[in-house]
């Protein structure tokens, strides 16, 4: 993916150059998105409560045992998250890039259906799924087998469930990595080795498995970053198996009497560790040149895996059961029962629950209304932030382009929780107050989605040769003329998949708007985290259903542009 | 915890015993407002002001319920309900004030305690509605006009009958030590829960903090709402309830749900759910008019009869199947100890249950 033009396009020389506005304008904004808020966690951190330098709080996180326990159980949920994934998805990847197993695009389809599920409502339909006594799998089995009323097979209130449903929502993220890395890696290097008289197992295992492990190590760092940032799951599980982890304890300091002090403190190590992980991810990643090399690459030769591929196709929907088939189905059973967790019968049968949440839930209305005008407006103002950045970073249309780039990505590194504090921080006293607004909860998803629409953006810009519209500018167009009737049209589809993908990842958003709603400002899923606290299982259900189904729409909608959905990273929370 | 100086125990004992009763009893430092009826005037200004936002610890359903019937009856005035826990609603209603955000009406919280912060905090509006001057106890409602108890709510244990036979249930908080019910009890959490912050003071402070340790090694599940306690036994996920709201196990029970009550024989945790209204309310007509429906004779006979509470309102009849207030042994509540000492319960609990 080299630009062949080498020199920058000749700058006008003619006038005032808007160009430079529109760069200082949009580094301006990306500076308040995302150095303000920090600036403020910084300075909270080390400050107590009479605004004295002090470096009590990181005294009483490594001393207080109820703040040091959640950050070892934050790091080995990670890790295990991590390896677990890797272990699942990697082959997993190899079957469907590389193997003549059938509905290898149903499988794929289906990884990004449990990649768009929110984390979060994953882990309330395996509350209702593998709660120790009434979760239905934990039913089915004492009557399958006869086992005695305390028994179950499932506990999903418990360090290893939790791991497990984290899990189930993480591996989409190494399975991507793998399989596009596995699709871009160029057959010849294969045939080479076939001809040299390797076996099919030899070449995988010599050169296929060395072509992947960059993708499979960088997967492997994406999952232990986000089972380390993710809150929603946690607090909905670990909760009532009685264990905190970092973001639970964070949210938990803003309790009355709020300590946002501790809280900036327990967040840097979070931002620290992510801003670490993520360089090595990139510096694993950017040794990977081998993998694009050469320009016609064909097609990568698929391994005959015989009679094996339908035990292949087997294991791919045992692992996709987890986070699509039974969560959905515990949801849709919920969603018609007059109880939760029993199946759907005659007397069990029911559309109170849809009436309720539709007519009598007061929240409702508000909600979805905040959710869709957050989702629109960010989805609309993020596209067009990643459309200009990324055409000024990739014509490198002025000086510090690279400066902006930078801003772009870096909320990359900062978790969501982090975010909501910092946010919080910032924008709850004079001069900005914007706590009971839309425009905090506005600020949190434009800074979320920003790296990812950014990276879409960009790379939709980079497939476009700048050839076209230097002949445009040639002959005499101005540059936003040629952005107009040369780029523009071509653009079009990237543009509408980059913002279905931020309307999506905004609509999920938890662990920010968690810290920043107000009553006026909820938006659905606090609402449906609201619900699961005081244990209105009905109702989460029907509202899940809504939200699965406009995503699911809003996600079919992009893929039938054929956009790259790989190559997004959603969001976790 | 190791290196506190003195018993907490002996520190609320000590407050209990300047507290107890004194709530109300504080020297009356302005005459309350005159008692205030529904005028049409009211009706009026609060139907231009069009809806009233209620933020509330009750039951999701009912609360809902409760607001829709007042719509009825007063058609042009919305109420929207923000229900969470009373401690999540009192953090909520603090950041939403010190960020000048002034979005709640009407509140109704499931702790005293929350009530003295906020007349202390100035933040609300006196006033009496008429049937609370003429028909309820002069305990239940502030000398200075600024609260009205709602509700009277007691935090029982209850027991899933599917799974635990008559004879076996627990009939005292000492029971729940048993080795037997290790794994099998639900609780909920002080730190949301007004209801539980109450009972959790009040367990402490009669049993002492070394109950909830020996609780705390029966591998308790942990929610958070007083709500959804009875929810989890009704749906078996529980055997037993260790707290949690008592008027939610009857409803459940009446709605043929397998669950049961047991008044424990140390004592039931009392808790009276005041409402004030905010002076800062943005709707301060539909504020009053709620308010004032919600004390009535029609608003609280709703309480009893479908959220199956308790009423402080002399006139409302009792609806069989709830044991009445006064044949049960309750605990005594502390407003002022639970609020002083609010801090502490919560850094204590989270030491000892470990979330």
């Amino acid at each position: 993916m080299t630009i062949a033009v080498s020199d920058p396009p000749a700058r006008m020389t003619h006038g005032f150059d808007y160009t430079k506005l529109v760069l200082y304008g949009f580094a301006l904004v990306l500076c308040v998105l995302i150095v303000l808020p920090m600036s403020w966690l910084v300075y909270y951190a080390f400050v107590d409560k009479d605004g004295a330098f002090t470096l009590r709080n990181f005294a009483t996180l490594v001393n207080d045992p109820t703040l040091l326990d959640p950050l070892i159980t934050t790091f080995t949920l990670a890790f295990s998250t991590s390896l677990i994934c890797c272990v699942v998805a990697a082959p997993m990847g190899w079957l469907v890039a590389r193997t003549d197993m059938p509905l290898r695009r149903t499988v794929r389809l289906l990884v990004t259906a449990s990649f768009v599920t929110p984390p979060f409502l994953g882990a309330i339909a395996w509350e209702l799924l593998a709660a120790p006594n009434s979760g239905l799998i934990n039913k089915v089995y004492r009557i399958v087998t006869g086992a005695d009323a305390d028994s179950h097979l499932f506990n999903i209130y418990s360090f290893p469930g939790l791991i497990f449903v984290v899990t189930c929502y993480t591996f989409p993220y190494v399975f991507v990595l793998v399989a596009n890395a596995l699709e871009r890696t160029p057959s010849e290097l294969e045939d080479a080795s076939s001809i040299l008289g390797a076996s099919t197992w030899e070449t995988a295992r010599r050169v296929t498995v060395p072509l992947v492990l960059p993708a499979i190590l960088a997967g492997a760092l994406v999952a232990f970053l986000q089972a380390m940032t993710l809150f929603g799951s946690p607090a909905i599980l670990a909760l009532p198996a009685g264990f905190h982890t970092m973001t639970t304890k964070i949210w938990s300091l803003f309790q009355y009497p709020p300590k946002p002090e501790l809280a900036a403190a327990a967040s840097l190590p979070l931002l620290i560790l992510t801003v670490i992980l993520l360089r090595a991810e990139h510096t694993i990643l950017g040794r990977r040149s081998y993998a694009v090399l050469g320009g016609k690459n064909s097609d990568p030769r698929l391994i005959r895996l015989g009679w094996l591929r339908w035990v292949a196709l087997a294991m791919c929907f045992i692992v996709l059961l987890n986070p699509v088939f039974l969560p959905y189905a515990a949801l849709f059973n919920a969603t018609f029962s007059k109880v939760a967790s029993q199946f759907i019968s005659f007397s069990n049968f029911t559309v109170h629950n849809i009436h309720f949440v539709l007519f009598e839930l007061s929240a409702t209305k508000l909600a979805l209304y905040n959710t869709f005008v957050l989702g629109i407006a960010t989805a609309t103002i993020g596209t067009v932030i990643a459309v200009v950045i990324s055409y000024l970073t990739t014509r490198e249309a002025v000086t510090g382009h690279k400066a902006l780039g930078f801003l772009a990505t870096a909320p990359v590194a900062i978790p969501g929780i982090v975010l909501g504090v910092g946010l919080f921080l910032s924008y709850t006293r004079p001069p900005f107050v914007l706590y009971g607004t839309l425009w905090i909860l506005l600020l949190a998803f434009l800074t979320l989605a920003m790296p990812a629409a950014y990276q879409q953006m960009q790379s939709a810009f980079k497939a476009i040769h700048p050839e076209l519209e230097d002949a445009s500018r040639i002959l005499g167009a101005t540059r936003l003329k040629a952005l107009r009737q040369i780029t523009a049209p071509l653009l079009r589809t990237s543009v509408i998949a980059t913002w279905c993908f931020v309307f999506v990842g905004t609509i999920r958003e938890l662990s920010a708007a968690v810290m920043l709603f107000t009553s006026e400002t909820k938006v659905i899923s606090v609402l449906i985290f609201d619900l699961n606290e005081s244990g209105d299982l009905a109702a989460i259900s029907v509202l899940g259903l809504i939200m699965l189904v406009v995503t699911s729409g809003i996600v079919a909608l992009a893929n039938r542009l054929r956009l790259g959905g790989g190559s997004v990273r959603l969001r976790d929370n | 915890m190791r290196n506190i100086r003195f018993s907490r125990r002996d520190v609320l004992k000590g407050s209990t015993a300047l507290a107890v009763g004194a709530i109300f009893a504080e020297p009356v430092r302005a005459a309350p407002p005159p008692a205030s009826a529904i005028t049409p005037a009211l009706i009026e200004a609060a139907k231009k002001e069009g809806k009233c936002s209620f933020y509330t610890a009750m039951d999701l359903q009912f609360a809902e319920q409760f607001g829709k019937a007042f719509e009825a009856k007063f058609p042009g005035v919305a109420v929207r309900v923000e229900r969470s826990g009373a401690e999540r609603v009192f953090t909520r209603i603090a950041q939403e004030y010190s960020s000048n955000i002034h979005a709640v009406d009407v509140v109704n919280t499931a702790d005293q305690a929350h009530c003295i912060v906020w007349k202390r905090n100035n933040w609300l509006a006196a006033y009496v509605p008429q049937d609370v001057a003429q028909h309820y106890d002069k305990g239940y409602y502030d000398a200075d006009g600024f609260e009205v108890v709602t509700r009277i709510l007691v935090s029982p244990i209850a027991y899933n009958t599917d799974l635990v036979k008559k004879e076996e249930a627990p009939k005292s908080f000492a029971d729940l030590l048993d080795p037997k019910w290790a794994g099998k009890m639900v609780k909920a959490h002080p730190a949301y829960s007004g209801t539980i912050m109450n009972s959790t003071f009040q367990v402490a402070r009669d049993l002492g903090w070394e109950y909830f340790e020996k609780l705390a090694k029966q591998r308790v599940m942990q929610v958070q709402s007083a709500t959804d306690t009875p929810k989890k036994i009704a749906l078996g996920e529980r055997a037993v309830m260790v707290d949690g709201a008592g008027y939610l196990v009857i409803r459940e029970k009446e709605a043929g749900k397998p669950v049961e009550i047991v008044y424990p024989t140390e004592g039931t945790p009392l808790a009276t759910g005041p409402s004030a209204i905010f002076k800062a309310a943005p709707n301060p007509n539909a504020a009053r008019l709620f308010f004032n429906w919600m004390h009535s004779r029609d608003g609280q006979q709703m309480l009893v009869d479908v959220a199956r509470q308790y009423s402080p309102h002399k006139q409302t009849v009792e609806k069989p199947g709830v044991r009445k207030l006064s044949d049960i042994k309750l605990m005594k509540e502390d407003p002022e100890g639970v609020e002083k000492g609010a801090e502490e319960i919560k850094r204590r609990y989270a030491q000892i249950f470990k979330v």
